[in-house]
This record gives C-alpha cells, sequence and structure tokens, in this order.
C-alpha cells in the first residue's frame, strides 16, 4: 500500500503549494525597485513588520500622503469630465513618466480647472441673477398692471374716459404709465411693493409668514416661470415662481424684507415707469446675450482642458494606484540597525524563488545599486500560507471549498474531488435532461462570451453565475446523464434505446394503474423504463431506487472522506492517526453502513425479496436469531454478528488510546526538561528570542482537554456516520420532489390546456409551462439542489478528515489592486 | 408590555436595530484616540480616520485642513446615519428619532435669536447651526423682537411650539431672557420626551428614563454653577461650587462624580458628566428590543465629534499636551 500510494504522480491541487518564509535586505536606494518589480511578479507576501505603528509614524507616510493627495485630484478631474460629459479617447501615453511629472502636471491641471470653474462660476452666478431679473420683470410687469389699476381706477376714472374716448391707442403699459407714479416717490394711497423671485416649493410658507408678519396687511400676488431656472447661489434647477407683495409702511418694508432675505427670496427691483421698464428690460437682455457668448467661450475652453487630460487620466490612476501600494509595502518593512538597508519578511511559494531573485537582480542592476538584495529563507513559527494554484476551470470549486474554510497548510485539499462529486450529487437530485439542456445553454452562452463578459462589471447576481459557469456546465451535463438513467425530459419518458419491456395485460389498458403491467421481453436497456410512468409500479419501484441509490453514494463519499484522513495522516507522519482513529473510524462505518450497502447490491443482484430494514434492525436487536427468510447469502449471521462485535469494539478503539498515549509522549519527551530551565539564569530566558519562548508556552499539555477534545470527536463520528449515512437519504427526497413537481407542470398545466380546442387556452397554458418551469424549477429548484449538494460536501464529506483553519495567500500583486480598488 | 417586546420588536425595528449596532461598533475606540493623541498635523488626523468609516467623508478634502472642515465632514456622517434611519423607520420609532432632534433645534433657535441680537449675519448663523436641528423656517427667526413674536411667526410651525407655553412673555429678547427661554424650553423638551417613553414602556421606558433623568440633573447642575439660582430646590440655593457638591454627595450616582473633583474645581465638572453619561449610553447597549440605543448612539456620535474637535483643535493649535483634559474615551 504505501509503495502504490508513493509511486503515484502529485496531483497539483491535492496538496497547496510549499512556501517559505524569505527575508530580503534590500539596499535602501533600490528598495523602491525592487518592490515593483516583485508587485509586478506578484508572488510574495509582505508581513507587516511595524504592526504595532500607527500609520503617520511610519517612514515611507510622506509618500503615501503624497499618493492620496494625488489621486484626490485625479477623482475630482474624473468627476469634473463625467459631469461635463466628454468622452475622451485613451491616447498612448510615453510608458516612462515620473510620478513627480504627474504630480507638476497633476497640480497644474487642477488649479487651471478650479480657476476655470471659480471664474465661470462667478459668470455662471451672474447670469443667473439676470435671468431671474428678466422673468421678474415680465411676470411682475402684469401684476402691476391689473392690480394698481384696480386702486387707482376709481380715482382717476375720469382721466380714463377722458383717454379711451379719444384716438389713443390704448396699452396697458401706456396707461399704466400715465397714471402710476413710482414706489420711490409717496403714492397716494401709500401702497408701496417688492418684487422678486422663490423657489416654488417655499412659497406657501413664505406667503403665510408675510402674512403673519404683517398681519394681513398686504397683497401677495404670484406667478410660476414657465421653466426650471438655475439658482444663482446653489446652481441647481428648481422651479421658482415670481411674486409681489404690495404693502405699506415703511416697518412693513423692513420685515418683510428680512423674511425675504431669510427665505432666500432673491429680490429684483421693478420700476413702475413703462419706459424705464423697457428701457431696463433691453439692457438686461443685450447684458444676457454677452454674458451667454462668454460663458460658451468659457466652457469650450474647459472642456477642452478636460479632454486634454482625459487621455492620460485612466493610465494615471494606475501608475498612483500602484505607487501607493509600493509605499505601503514599503512602510511594512523594518530598517536595519546601519539605517542603509531595509528588511523585509514574507511568505513565497518554493517555486518562485528563482523568479523572485530574478526579478531582485534585474532591479538592482536598474537601479545602478552598488550591492545586490540579499535573499534568503528563515525558519517561521507560524503556519505558512495556503496557496492553490488554480484556473478558470478549477477556481469555482476551489471558491466552494474555500467558502467553508480555508484548507490547512498541505493539507488534503476537497476541491479535487469536488470537481466531479459536486456536480454529480447536484445531478443526482435535479436529474431531468430537458431542464439539464436549459442550464447546458446558459453555461454555453456564458463560457462562449467569456472573455467579453471578464472584463464587464457585472451586477453581483450575474457575476455569481459568471464565476460558477464551468459548475454550471458540469452540473448540466450530470443532469442530462441522470435524466437519461431517469428517463425524465420534463418529466415526459421516451423511448429513446428500444422499445419497453412491459406491456398492458389487455388491449384498453384500463388497469395499468391499478393492477400494473406484464413484462414480455428483455429488460429496457439503459435506465428506467418508459411504460412505468404513471403506472401502479412507478413510485414504489422509483423511490426504492432513489434511496438505496443514494445511501450507496453516500457510504462511498463518507469513505473516501476518511481515505483522505488517512491521506493527510499519512503525509504529516501521524502514525497514531492512522492507528487509533481512521483505522477503528473505517471499521465502525463499514461494518454497518459499509454492510448495509452490500446488502443492497447482493438484493438488487439476486432479486430476493429480504426486507433490508428487519435485517438492520434485529442485527442491534437479537443478533443471535434466526433469519428465515430475510437471508441473502450463506453465512450472513456469524457475519453480522463478527461485524456488531467490530463495531463495539472500534468505538473504545477510537476513544481511550490516543489521549493517552499523547499523554505518555507528552511525559517523555518533557521529563528531562524541567531540569533544564531550572539550570538556566533568568537572564539566558530573555535573551531567548521569541520563537523558543513561544515554543514552550505551545507545549503546555493539557490532559483533561486532549481528553474531553477526543471524546466529543468520537461520538461524533459514532452518532454522525447514522445522521451523515441519512442525510444523503436527501439526494432522492429531491430528485422524488423534482420529478413529481415538474410532472405536476406537465401534466396539470399543458396537457389540461392543451385540452382544449381553443388557441387562447392553449397559448395560456404554454406560458404558464414555460414560467413555472424556468422560474420554479429551473431557478428555484437548481438553487435548492445546489445547496444541498454544498451541505453534503461541507458537512457529511469534510467532517471526515477536512480541518479547513488555514489562512490564503495573499500576495502582493499589481494585478489584484484594481479589483480591491472597486 | 415588559418582557413581550422579543416577539414582535422585530417586526419593524430588527433591521433598525441591527443598523444601529453595527453603526456602534464603528466608533472610535480607545487605541485609535491614542493613535489620534499622537498626531503632528491635521493631514495626519484625516490620515488616521481615512481608515475608519469617516474615510469617505474626508478623502476628498483638499490638503491644508482646517477643524471645522473636520468637525463639519464628521457630523455629516451622523447626520447621513441619522436620515438613513430615519428613512427606514416606521411609528413610534419614528416619533421616537425625531424627539432626539428636538434638542439640537432649541440650541438653534437659541443660537439665530442670539446672533440676530448680536447683529450677526443670518447666513454666517446658519452655517453654525446643528444640520440635525434644522427646519424649515429657521432663518425667519432673524424677524422677531419678542418672545410672542418669535412664538406667533415662526415657532407654532415646529414641534417645539407645546414647550412654548410657559415663554411667551412680551418681554423683549436680550441674552438673559434667551438663556431662561433655553432652559424653559428644554425642561418641557425633556419632560416630553420622558412622557413619549413611558408611554412606549418596556425597556425603552425604562433605560431612556434613566439616560433623561441623567440629563436633566446635568443640566440642572450646570445652571447652578452657572449661578443661574433655578434648580433643584435644595440646589436653587447653593451659591458655590462647594455647596453643589455637597448637596449632589447625598445622591450615591453624583457621589463618584464628585469625589473624582478636587474641591473648588469646576472646569473639570462637564468632563466628569460626560464620562459618566458616556458610560450609560453604553450600558444601554447591553439590553435589546428597545429604541434608547439609538438615543445612545446618537449621543455617543456627538461625543465622539465633540472629541474629534477638541483633538484637531490642540493638535492645530500647537496644545497637545492638553489633549487628554477633554477627551471622553467611549470604549
Amino acid at each position: 500500500m504505501d509503495h502504490f500510494t508513493d509511486k503515484l504522480p502529485q496531483m497539483d491541487l491535492m496538496r497547496s503549494e510549499k512556501m517559505t518564509f524569505v527575508q530580503l535586505i534590500i539596499p535602501a536606494e533600490s528598495a523602491h525597485c525592487c518592490i515593483t518589480y516583485l508587485g509586478q511578479l506578484g508572488l510574495l507576501q509582505f508581513r507587516d513588520l511595524n504592526s504595532e505603528k500607527s500609520p503617520f509614524q511610519r517612514t515611507f507616510v510622506n509618500q503615501v500622503k503624497r499618493c492620496a493627495e494625488m489621486s484626490r485630484k485625479l477623482r475630482f478631474l474624473m468627476d469634473q469630465i463625467n459631469k461635463a460629459g466628454i468622452k475622451s479617447s485613451l491616447s498612448v501615453l510615453q510608458s516612462d513618466t515620473h510620478l513627480e511629472d504627474i504630480e507638476t502636471q497633476l497640480s497644474e491641471h487642477e488649479h487651471e480647472i478650479i480657476e476655470m470653474n471659480s471664474n465661470s462660476e462667478k459668470l455662471q452666478q451672474s447670469y443667473n441673477e439676470l435671468l431671474e431679473f428678466k422673468i421678474v420683470l415680465q411676470k411682475a410687469c402684469g401684476f402691476l398692471v391689473s392690480s394698481h389699476g384696480q386702486i387707482v381706477s376709481e380715482e382717476r376714472e375720469l382721466e380714463e374716459n377722458a383717454y379711451s374716448n379719444g384716438d389713443f391707442v390704448e396699452t396697458p403699459f401706456l396707461f399704466e404709465q400715465e397714471i402710476v407714479p413710482g414706489p420711490s416717490k409717496s403714492n397716494q394711497s401709500g401702497l408701496r411693493f417688492i418684487s422678486g423671485i422663490i423657489c416654488k416649493s417655499k412659497v406657501l410658507r413664505f406667503e403665510r409668514m408675510l402674512f403673519r408678519a404683517t398681519r394681513g396687511n398686504m397683497l401677495f400676488n404670484q406667478a410660476p416661470t414657465d421653466e426650471q431656472i438655475m439658482d444663482p447661489i446653489s446652481a441647481e434647477m428648481v422651479e421658482k415662481t415670481v411674486f409681489v407683495v404690495f404693502f405699506s409702511g415703511e416697518q412693513a418694508r423692513r420685515k418683510i424684507l428680512k423674511i425675504c432675505e431669510a427665505f432666500g427670496a432673491n429680490c429684483y427691483p421693478v420700476p413702475e415707469d413703462i419706459s424705464k421698464q423697457t428701457q431696463i428690460t433691453q439692457e438686461v437682455s443685450s447684458r444676457l446675450s454677452d454674458l451667454e457668448a462668454t460663458l460658451d467661450a468659457g466652457i469650450r475652453h474647459r472642456n477642452k482642458a478636460l479632454s486634454s487630460v482625459g487621455g492620460h487620466l485612466a493610465k494615471w490612476m494606475d501608475m498612483v494606484r500602484r505607487e501607493k501600494a509600493v509605499y505601503d509595502t514599503l512602510n511594512m518593512l523594518n530598517f536595519d540597525v546601519t539605517k542603509k538597508c531595509l528588511v523585509a519578511e514574507g511568505w513565497c511559494p518554493i517555486f518562485a524563488t528563482t523568479q523572485i531573485q530574478d526579478a531582485l537582480q534585474r532591479a538592482t542592476f536598474d537601479s545602478n545599486s552598488q550591492v545586490g538584495v540579499i535573499f534568503h529563507s528563515l525558519d517561521a513559527l507560524e503556519s505558512p500560507p495556503t496557496y492553490f494554484r488554480t484556473n478558470n476551470f478549477t477556481n469555482p470549486y476551489q471558491e466552494i471549498v474555500d467558502a467553508y474554510g480555508v484548507a490547512r497548510y498541505q493539507e488534503a485539499n476537497p476541491a479535487v474531488y469536488t470537481t466531479i462529486i459536486f456536480p454529480f450529487l447536484f445531478a443526482v437530485m435535479f436529474g431531468d435532461w430537458g431542464h439539464g439542456i436549459c442550464l447546458l445553454l446558459g453555461a454555453l452562452v456564458l463560457i462562449a462570451h467569456e472573455r467579453k463578459l471578464s472584463n464587464q462589471r457585472l451586477g453581483s447576481f450575474m457575476e455569481m453565475l459568471f464565476g460558477g459557469r464551468y459548475v454550471i456546465l458540469l452540473m448540466s451535463l450530470f443532469s442530462m446523464y441522470c435524466g437519461l438513467i431517469y428517463n425524465e425530459f420534463f418529466s415526459v419518458p421516451f423511448h429513446i434505446f428500444g422499445a419497453s419491456a412491459y406491456k398492458c395485460r389487455d388491449m384498453s389498458c384500463r388497469d395499468a394503474h391499478t393492477t400494473g403491467l406484464v413484462k414480455y421481453r428483455e429488460p429496457y436497456p439503459f435506465g428506467v423504463d418508459p411504460s412505468w410512468r404513471g403506472s401502479r409500479s412507478e413510485l414504489p419501484f422509483l423511490n426504492s431506487l432513489k434511496m438505496k441509490m443514494s445511501i450507496l453514494f453516500g457510504v462511498v463519499h463518507m469513505n473516501l472522506g476518511i481515505m483522505l484522513s488517512y491521506f493527510n495522516a499519512r503525509f504529516f507522519g501521524s502514525s497514531l492517526d492512522i492507528r487509533y482513529q481512521f483505522v477503528p473510524q473505517m471499521i465502525f462505518l463499514n461494518s454497518l453502513f459499509g454492510y448495509l450497502s452490500l446488502l443492497i447490491v447482493v438484493k438488487w443482484c439476486t432479486g430476493s425479496q429480504a426486507d433490508l430494514y428487519h435485517i438492520m434492525i434485529y442485527m442491534f436487536l437479537s443478533p443471535f436469531d434466526m433469519l428465515g427468510e430475510n437471508e441473502l447469502f450463506w453465512g450472513q449471521r456469524p457475519l453480522q454478528i463478527l461485524l456488531l462485535l467490530l463495531a463495539l469494539i472500534a468505538v473504545p478503539w477510537m476513544l481511550f488510546p490516543k489521549p493517552f498515549i499523547l499523554k505518555k509522549l507528552h511525559n517523555e519527551r518533557f521529563e528531562g526538561r524541567n531540569y533544564g530551565v531550572l539550570n538556566t539564569s533568568e537572564i539566558d530566558l530573555e535573551v531567548e528570542p521569541d520563537s523558543a519562548r513561544a515554543m514552550q508556552h505551545h507545549d503546555d499539555f493539557n490532559f483533561s482537554e486532549v481528553f474531553v477534545h477526543q471524546m466529543i470527536h468520537s461520538i461524533e463520528f459514532v452518532l454522525g456516520s447514522v445522521s451523515n449515512t441519512a442525510s444523503y437519504l436527501r439526494l432522492w427526497a429531491l430528485s422524488l420532489a423534482h420529478s413529481e413537481l415538474s410532472t405536476v407542470f406537465y401534466e396539470k398545466v399543458l396537457l389540461l390546456a392543451w385540452g382544449y380546442d381553443n388557441l387562447l387556452i392553449r397559448l395560456v397554458g404554454l406560458v404558464v409551462f414555460a414560467f413555472a418551469t424556468a422560474f420554479i424549477l429551473l431557478m428555484m429548484e437548481t438553487l435548492s439542489a445546489f445547496l444541498h449538494a454544498l451541505r453534503l460536501h461541507w458537512v457529511e464529506f469534510q467532517n471526515k478528515f477536512y480541518h479547513g483553519d488555514g489562512y490564503k495567500f495573499r500576495p502582493f500583486s499589481f494585478a489584484t489592486l484594481a479589483d480591491d480598488e472597486n | 408590555m415588559y418582557g413581550f417586546e422579543a416577539l414582535s420588536f422585530n417586526i419593524h425595528g430588527g433591521y433598525l436595530e441591527a443598523i444601529v449596532r453595527g453603526h456602534r461598533s464603528g466608533l472610535l475606540t480607545t487605541a485609535d484616540y491614542n493613535n489620534l493623541c499622537q498626531c503632528e498635523t491635521l493631514d495626519d488626523i484625516k490620515m488616521h480616520l481615512s481608515a475608519t468609516e469617516y474615510g469617505p467623508y474626508l478623502q476628498n478634502e483638499p490638503s491644508p485642513l482646517h477643524t471645522t472642515t473636520i468637525v463639519e465632514k464628521c457630523t455629516l456622517k451622523l447626520v447621513d446615519d441619522y436620515k438613513h434611519m430615519l428613512c427606514q423607520a416606521t411609528e413610534p420609532l419614528s416619533t421616537f428619532l425625531e424627539y432626539i432632534t428636538y434638542g439640537h433645534m432649541i440650541d438653534n433657535v437659541v443660537l439665530i435669536v442670539t446672533g440676530t441680537l448680536h447683529e450677526r449675519d443670518v447666513q454666517e448663523l446658519l452655517e453654525k447651526c446643528h444640520p440635525l436641528g434644522m427646519f424649515d423656517s429657521i432663518a425667519t427667526l432673524a424677524v422677531a423682537q419678542n418672545m410672542r413674536e418669535l412664538y406667533r411667526l415662526v415657532l407654532v410651525d415646529t414641534p417645539l411650539a407645546p414647550y412654548f407655553s410657559e415663554c411667551i412673555t412680551s418681554e423683549d429678547l436680550d441674552d438673559m431672557n434667551i438663556e431662561i427661554m433655553r432652559n424653559t424650553l428644554y425642561k418641557a423638551y425633556l419632560e416630553d420626551f420622558y412622557r413619549f417613553c413611558q408611554k412606549l414602556g418596556g425597556a425603552t421606558a425604562e433605560i431612556m428614563s434613566d439616560l433623561l433623568a441623567f440629563e436633566a440633573d446635568r443640566r440642572a447642575v450646570n445652571i447652578t454653577i452657572n449661578s443661574y439660582p433655578y434648580g433643584h430646590e435644595e440646589l436653587a440655593v447653593c451659591e458655590d461650587i462647594d455647596q453643589v457638591r455637597a448637596v449632589m454627595e447625598k445622591y450615591p450616582p453624583y457621589q463618584s462624580i464628585f469625589a473624582k473633583l478636587s474641591y473648588g474645581e469646576s472646569q473639570m465638572l462637564d468632563k466628569a458628566f460626560y464620562e459618566e453619561e458616556v458610560k450609560r449610553h453604553c450600558l444601554a447597549f447591553e439590553q435589546q428590543f428597545h429604541y434608547a440605543v439609538f438615543f445612545a448612539y446618537m449621543r455617543l456620535r456627538e461625543q465622539e465629534i465633540r472629541n474629534l474637535m477638541w483633538i484637531s483643535e490642540c493638535v492645530a493649535q500647537n496644545q497637545k499636551s492638553r489633549v487628554h483634559d477633554s477627551v471622553v474615551f467611549i470604549f
């Protein structure tokens, strides 16, 4: 056995990459270059040697701050470009721009843009004010005409008549002009007015406040503007309302002005003199058009400046992000005693050491450093990180395993088996080749657009689907396989592999559902016989088949898990685990459920009528009784007694020896050590490096803790082997549910609708069927089968061997930076 | 209905309680404060804060920072949290949340009225107002000449209106009257809030009554010390801090506060009170299914912003030795 396993070729994914802890001593002048090259390589995980220092106490804090400032400017420019709606083409930049150049260019650009912005902002503000003024002029005139007309109409009736009688062309403006004196002069009635413009949302409250403040002694007129205009202060597009308030008295004026100020209403003086009005309107209009031209020119200028920056922006952002990452990494480094070198520590996979050394040499050369970088391995206390080299296909399966827990360093990786077993178990629950084809099409679409989709930002749901495209592919293929075995195509059986082996008892076929069918030829060659669908024997047969099949899969799957624990123990050289954990576990599981599987297979092969429940139950209750008609093969009774005995022995076997042996080993190892500790002086203890002290701390052996731990494990295994086997019955249950559900949709919706000779009803039936298939069977059922397969892996399979308490290898790499940023 | 909140609380309050507990775990810790206290410049503070929940609010600020910018942005974070919670809240939680802001409203009213009294620009005053205490017609406060007008013109539309019943006089507004008004309003507000919490019942009533009672006591003591003879009966006759101490030491919860102070010292009293307050607010998080966590979170965040303001001021004015004078560690 040992020879055999040793000769097996190494499996890539089975064990995580061998890692080594390395120390780099980098001359200060080439440090930046080294880290940059290592970032490009992306195979070294740095350890933070300054973790006790806060971010601003570190060496390269100023550079980090500069980078942060630059990225702020970049964000500002980006924001401006997006606001202006400029789409600039990506220009190819000369590749050797320095960070300093970018920095100066950036601040120039920022300065320029800010200046232009403030200029145009002022212009824009006065433009908006003028625009408001214009609108107020237009609207307020209307009020002035009507209200003043009313007020003075009585007084001036005579004159009015005189005018109207004459040949005078009576326009309201002229009329107004003649009879109403300006507001500055004291009016006959003491009536004055204030006109202005205010946000529409505030009008009601504004009017109420005016009413309260003047105790109702005012007249409020309002007219909404025709379109949204920009507020001069907040520069937002709002709906506004022009108002004119008439009042009398100086005190009221002060109050009203204050209220206007408080509500942010802009007041504009409107002269009552018509000629003045027209004059002002003209002035305002001409100034508006002037301003408009200036503003346009300004915006054009600004857009040109922005688009010139826009081409470089993406590239610069990338560079700045990289620089910041480099300085962040440099901040993790320590200065050595001479202050001329930086010391870095970190993890790298062993296969990468030559690549790293190569990169370091290039860095030394490129930075013209006199001294090379010293690169050497160290011993490390902590366990190394776990690193699997995955590809597009294996990555999602590794993710499934990692979601439960990252593998301990070099421990057997369940993802190797998950790759096939996971989609297979899914398919056992989702066996229908019609649904399988739908899934396959979906997966193929995702795979066909792989290149395009991988560069896009997808929504979280699509991203999940896209990430798992190869999982879906295998799931669909296996579903089709299982569907062919179950002979279900959207729950409809097909005669693909020849004719059915069964026929009805008579021509009318009336008793197929009551008494059953007759077999008249060789069995159907592949999968379930199509004639069984709907017959009396369908459910009892399929249930029995799927139930037994689930148990077989479960026992095999769990045995694989225990086998993996053997490989783990062998790999880590722990014969204790093999002898007192692996062997009794194997015996216990197989003497009970392995035996059950054997019975199932024998029953299938011989076609016996034996009751397996009865056999299993009476194997425990009365093992010495005769089996009678339930005997499947010769010597079954003694075998059962033997297996029962083995199972009984296996329990104390896995419970007691291991903790006691561990205790003995511990005592032996530390028998002589006590004297040693006494002899060393206290000074020695302090000089001792961290590692030795940590070792001593680690070696505290607490027997009761170990024993309780072992007890929990044993009980968990013994109880678990029963409950886990039962748990695999979910394969049967979900498969049954899926098939019944699709039968219901097919028969009760599609066939029912087809029964009517009405196109509309048929169409509705088809649509309902399609939606039910898509949303319930293809989405909900896929999800539930996925989750159950996940559970079978995480719980039933992985708890046999998987520790999952490692941590992931996170190398310093530029490639992953962009992902982190978003 | 004490004891049955667990059954139904999560229907409406569960999501928000989870949110507020999440916010609470984002509060700065002692380690953060220790790091902040070591900062040399305001940029260092910004850098440190960028790793906290304030990060997104400060990251786009150009480099020469001012204390006001930091405080403003940090307050913005609090306001955003509050608005988010208020949006999601249903009755009676939304009313509870609104009650929390009334205190700021009172302060803002007082700020504007005092400001206009001293002929300050209204816009300038508005910028100084706490954003949580803003209401629609707040700027109109400047128009009012006396209490009656204040009420009739502006406050009648605000939630503060009922609290005003004791203040309606035709007296002119002067500093003294405004201060009286502030405290009368506050008293009415606390009482009303207290009644509201009692009506809610359960753990909310229990915890909130403790927190509000403490707040009321703190205010009473402060009024007494600031030589304004109005407070609890015994406090009312006190004339200096030591007499206050004599009165307060009769009450066990305050004994410990005054025990920390040496005789005749009153500057540190504020800090001692704040520390006690923070302790009580933190304790509010120990129970589940009640609304006091929202109140406690808002107050803790405000304390945190006060701390940040003090630290930033100390750093900006090179007074780092005094940093610890007024910083109240929360965790």
